[in-house]
């Protein structure tokens, strides 16, 4: 909208406190037209504080937040036709229809489910044989497919989604990532928040929030290639006892468990670990396996968080 | 065009809100039954004259006269006499009991003491614990009494040189309600309370539930207007009170007879005037609270205090200088004169105008509190 970056949302230093608590510590960054942006980060980092006021729900502290070159202060009320959101909690009318949910949306809209159908057809075909049954009684994917719908119906250019995966299953996950990246291919610029590391890879873009800061914004390859350094797998019969062996070993410089195996860094790259496998052994370890591995965005993340 | 828009958009919010008020399967009992209970039950239960008294009799003359008096009030549908002895002592101890609301002491002598001196002295004694039922049975006891000793000083005045002295009988009656029938006079009162208690619990529990949902978040995204939001809100549960209220006062038509003198266009203009405060009141609960806890106990202790000082059992004249300026915020005082004079005595808007612009003038601050209070942003 007139912007030559043609940047749809910009944030800038921006601030947010409840009373005593900093949640939001003076954050930046910028999401360009067409873009799918990640906010990774645990629970408690702030996320849902920076897309409540991104949403307009929320005035911040300090800082600057345009949305389509509008301020959120000044303009909050054109920012509001514009905008998708669908926040953490189902939050639908759980005694109206599938359908009535839909049409009511639309219409709070000023538009109709016919209007913009084209775009959510994708989405809805999917629950809209269960139309008339109340929201309540739809299962978790359905709900979150029906929200999704919902912050859609007025074809918003922004799309923002608060943790939409949370709580959904492995392959309700998968179908809702194809979803978003399909929308984005209609244009629709997306804001997405989420705990689980392995999503960001489907990001074009993505910042690391811990602590109310972003510790580091770059497409996920920049961020895993950022890692720099080699990254062991290591494992044996007893996990626990291994973790606490490690972490006594100097050469050793982090050390996290990631599933079954453990991730670790040393010191020196050119450490082999040839000497580490006889600690271990001299520790009363069996079934002892390590090998070098690619770092993914999580071991990035616990990398920044030291 | 725009302003078309605008319309539907209203239209769309009330469909929503009345298709979830009608799928709420508690809310059509309520609508329906509350009424029913409130007004079959408590009209008759919350009755202000006494029957039954129980009466304990010692009569230490035994005199004609003093059966007399005895079978006055064994003939009254009011009394019950339960006992009679000589010794006071056994009197008291049924008070003590509960078993006697009040003693009569007929002294020795009463029979000679009324025919000689034309005077005579009779104790009551009232079990005084409860207060209203004491001085209401000090009433009656000493109406029969009075009576009863009216007609023998008629008795002894019969004779033709006095009948210039026949006493004065004082004749009250009772305007607008004859009979001094309770129930006439409750029934508009209890129909208050409904009112009241259903537009006002309703709108602010409807509220704070799309904010415990979490509903009014995805609303507060979209561009709908205060303005809308709230007019979404407040139309439904004003058509239900209007709805109440019509009900009601069938039911009162049809079961107690009520009387209906003045207007009904009147009553219900009046009505819509006072739900503005009592929607007002509930909108700006719900924006204080943030869950249906907090409501109910706000609310709750709000209309506790309102009902007891409406004037619905006492009158508030009599109430303290203090309470009647309270009163001047309390919607409950105003309806509850304003029902009363239209249905019972058929006053016209003239007589209800002081009423009526104090509540319009309360609706209109209570609504711009809560209008101002309600934030699509925080």
């Amino acid at each position: 909208m007139g912007n030559t970056l043609e940047n749809m949302v910009e944030v800038k230093g921006l601030k947010k406190s409840y009373e005593q608590i900093e949640a939001v510590k003076g954050v930046s960054f910028s999401v360009s037209k067409g873009e799918l942006f990640g906010l990774i980060g645990p629970d408690g980092a702030g996320k849902t504080s920076i897309f409540r006021i991104l949403t307009t729900l929320m005035f911040p502290t300090e800082g600057i937040v345009r949305m389509m070159d509008l301020n959120v202060i000044k303009d909050y009320k054109t920012i509001r036709n514009h905008l998708g959101y669908m926040p953490q909690r189902f939050s639908l009318y759980q005694d109206l229809s599938v359908e009535e949910n839909l049409e009511f949306f639309a219409r709070i809209f000023g538009t109709t489910i016919d209007e913009n159908y084209d775009l959510i057809k994708d989405i809805y075909a999917q629950i809209e044989p269960f139309k008339t049954r109340k929201a309540r009684k739809l299962s978790g994917g359905m709900k979150q497919k029906l929200a999704l719908s919902c912050a859609l119906i007025h074809s918003p250019e922004i799309l923002i989604l608060d943790e939409p995966t949370t709580g959904v299953d492995a392959v309700s996950r998968k179908e809702f990532w194809e979803m978003l990246i399909r929308l984005k291919e209609k244009g629709i610029t997306i804001l997405v928040s989420t705990p689980y590391m392995d999503e960001a890879n489907l990001c074009d873009r993505v910042a690391l929030i811990q602590n109310g800061k972003i510790m580091s914004i770059d497409t996920p390859e920049k961020i895993i290639g950022n890692f720099g350094r080699k990254l062991w797998a290591v494992k044996s019969d007893n996990v626990y006892q291994l973790i606490q062996d490690l972490r006594s070993v100097n050469t050793i410089d982090s050390v996290f468990p990631f599933g079954e195996y453990l991730h670790i860094t040393v010191k020196s790259d050119d450490d082999n670990l040839t000497d580490l496998i006889t600690i271990l052994r001299g520790n009363g370890h069996s079934g002892i396996e390590i090998q070098e591995i690619e770092a993914n965005i999580e071991d990035c993340f616990m990398e920044l968080m030291q | 065009m725009k302003k078309l828009i605008k319309v539907k958009k209203i239209k769309y919010i009330l469909q929503k809100e009345f298709t979830q008020i009608f799928r709420n399967r508690t809310m059509l009992p309520m609508i329906f039954g509350v009424p029913i209970i409130q007004l079959v039950i408590l009209v008759h239960a919350a009755t202000l004259e006494m029957k039954s008294i129980d009466m304990y009799i010692i009569d230490k003359d035994l005199s004609t006269m003093s059966h007399k008096l005895i079978s006055k009030f064994a003939g009254s549908p009011f009394y019950n006499i339960n006992g009679a002895s000589f010794s006071l002592n056994e009197a008291l101890e049924t008070i003590e009991k509960n078993k006697t609301d009040v003693i009569i002491q007929i002294p020795y002598g009463f029979e000679r003491d009324l025919i000689r001196e034309n005077e005579t002295n009779v104790q009551l004694l009232i079990d005084g614990i409860n207060g209203t039922a004491a001085s209401l049975i000090n009433a009656y006891s000493s109406s029969v009494i009075s009576d009863f000793n009216r007609n023998i000083i008629v008795d002894l005045t019969q004779m033709p040189s006095l009948k210039n002295l026949e006493p004065i009988n004082v004749e009250t009656m009772y305007w607008y309600n004859q009979e001094l029938n309770y129930k006439i006079y409750m029934l508009p009162g209890i129909l208050v309370i409904l009112v009241t208690l259903i537009s006002m619990f309703l709108t602010a529990m409807n509220i704070v539930r799309e904010k415990e949902i979490g509903t009014i978040e995805q609303l507060n995204v979209t561009p709908i207007k205060k303005f809308e939001f709230i007019v979404g809100k407040l139309v439904p549960f004003m058509i239900i009170a209007l709805f109440e209220l019509a009900f009601g006062l069938a039911i009162g038509k049809i079961f107690f007879h009520i009387p209906i003198v003045g207007s009904l266009w009147l009553l219900f203009g009046f009505t819509i005037v006072y739900l503005l405060v009592v929607l007002g009141i509930g909108l700006f609960i719900s924006t204080i609270s943030s869950t249906q806890q907090q409501v109910m106990f706000i609310a709750f202790f709000f209309m506790l205090v309102f009902i007891l000082m409406s004037g619905i059992f006492t009158a508030t004249e009599s109430m303290p200088l203090w309470a009647q300026k309270v009163n001047i915020i309390n919607p409950f005082y105003y309806f509850m004169r304003v029902i009363r004079m239209i249905l019972l005595k058929g006053s016209g808007f003239w007589d209800i105008s002081y009423e009526f612009f104090s509540l319009l003038i309360y609706g209109t601050i209570m609504l711009s509190l809560a209008v101002w209070r309600y934030r699509k942003v925080s």
